[in-house]
């Protein structure tokens, strides 16, 4: 597969081999793993089982001929994929082409640093880490606005929760995340 | 670029993200992350957070089909989405929308011009043109407007807003937006009558996003 896998998530050595090798039996092994979780999300966000097989189909297509554009420095492969399933599902749910901004990357394929891929999966556990200590109610509100239907309705009914009691409790920011994306990004 | 002030609040960042925004608000996002390492930034945190839910979420099995005709379509050239590319001052998404061709404009009068990107009842998103020296016509607007700089500069009573900064004026704003002297000042605003300021999940996600 690929070259340094060091501490690498096994997401993104699969990506890495699906991006330089054109790796078909690593992109089967990401098709295992997002497929049954795209689909839960599809479906949560409300389209019919068939039409939510649609757009994981569209979704994981599309992380095959997008690859190239895959930097593991700046995007965790979760997080990549969540976007272009979500782009996906509202051209599909709104028939309108999402306005979407323009690829940082372009085919001047910098050399991977394993060190600073690590780190961002690092800093990922940490969020996840912190995501997990939410209540169950706070975790739903947050599940439903990331996940669900995008309609931004029954969110506002419910916002007489209190929302204060966590910013003590969770103190594990994503600001070096934030720092490290950014200055990759003026160089 | 490290010379915009003026970003895109993060309540909007994370409706972007998640997919809740309108298409006029959503192009105003696209331009401005197109132009803005910062925001850039910020959103793939926000795409990070969607992500790790991801690797959560419940499993709904797929058919057994899905995989095989997946993995036999990955040698079958398809069209994908061409990324969108910046034309002139406009960035991607807004270049994309006008199909790569010149703004059609049309006059407002006083040398102020507009093409429409999208207008319907609940939303619209345009490109707005005014000469140096200019003030912008009366342009009411209900619920939030938001105005992208792409060319030029303009203030107000809130401030001065040049080249990638975002003025976002809810409609107690009494404003009149003057173009600054030197280049015409052309602008991308939105309005979202319905958009319901969704502050609270950010609000929740704040100690675990240090924002
Ligand atoms: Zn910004």
């Amino acid at each position: 597969m690929s070259q340094k896998s060091g501490e690498m998530s096994e997401q993104t050595v699969w990506m890495l081999a699906v991006r330089d090798d054109r790796n078909k039996s690593a992109f089967a092994a990401l098709f295992d793993y997002f497929a049954p979780r795209l689909k839960g999300m599809l479906m949560r966000g409300g389209l019919q089982a068939s039409l939510a097989e649609e757009v994981v189909q569209d979704t994981m297509l599309a992380v095959w001929r997008k690859a190239h554009l895959f930097d593991p420095h700046r995007a965790q492969v979760s997080g990549w994929v969540y976007q272009i399933a979500r782009n996906r599902q509202i051209d599909v749910l709104r028939k309108e082409r999402r306005p979407i901004p323009e690829e940082m990357r372009g085919d001047d394929v910098q050399e991977d640093d394993s060190l600073q891929i690590v780190a961002l999966e690092q800093d990922t556990a940490r969020l996840r880490k912190a995501l997990q200590c939410l209540s169950p109610e706070q975790r739903t509100l947050v599940e439903q606005a990331y996940l669900g239907d995008m309609s931004h309705s029954e969110l506002h009914a419910q916002t007489g929760l209190p929302l204060g009691t966590i910013k003590s409790r969770i103190r594990l920011g994503l600001e070096r995340l934030r720092r490290e994306l950014g200055n990759e990004q003026s160089l | 670029m490290s010379s915009i002030r003026h970003h895109i609040p993060e309540s909007l960042l994370a409706s972007y993200a998640s997919g809740e925004l309108s298409y006029a608000f959503s192009m105003v996002v696209a331009a401005h992350v197109s132009m803005c390492a910062e925001c850039r930034a910020r959103l793939v945190t926000h795409e990070t957070v969607g992500g790790v839910l991801l690797d959560e979420e419940h499993h709904s099995t797929v058919t057994s089909g899905l995989r095989s005709r997946v993995l036999d379509m990955l040698d079958t050239p398809q069209p994908v989405r061409p990324a969108p590319r910046r034309m002139g001052v406009f960035p991607g998404p807004v270049a994309e929308a006008l199909s790569y061709g010149e703004p059609k404009w049309r006059r407002l009068g006083a040398g102020v011009r507009q093409t429409v990107l999208k207008r319907s009842d609940e939303e619209s998103v345009r490109l707005l043109y005014i000469p140096a020296g200019q003030a912008v016509p009366d342009h009411g607007h209900n619920g939030l407007e938001l105005t992208l700089v792409l060319q030029g500069a303009f203030s107000d009573e809130t401030g001065t807003f040049g080249v990638g900064d975002v003025e976002v004026a809810d409609d107690e704003l009494e404003h009149t937006p003057v173009a600054a002297e030197g280049d015409a000042c052309i602008c991308l605003a939105a309005t979202d009558a319905q958009l319901k300021f969704n502050a609270f999940v950010p609000r929740l996600l704040q100690p675990v996003l240090g924002i």
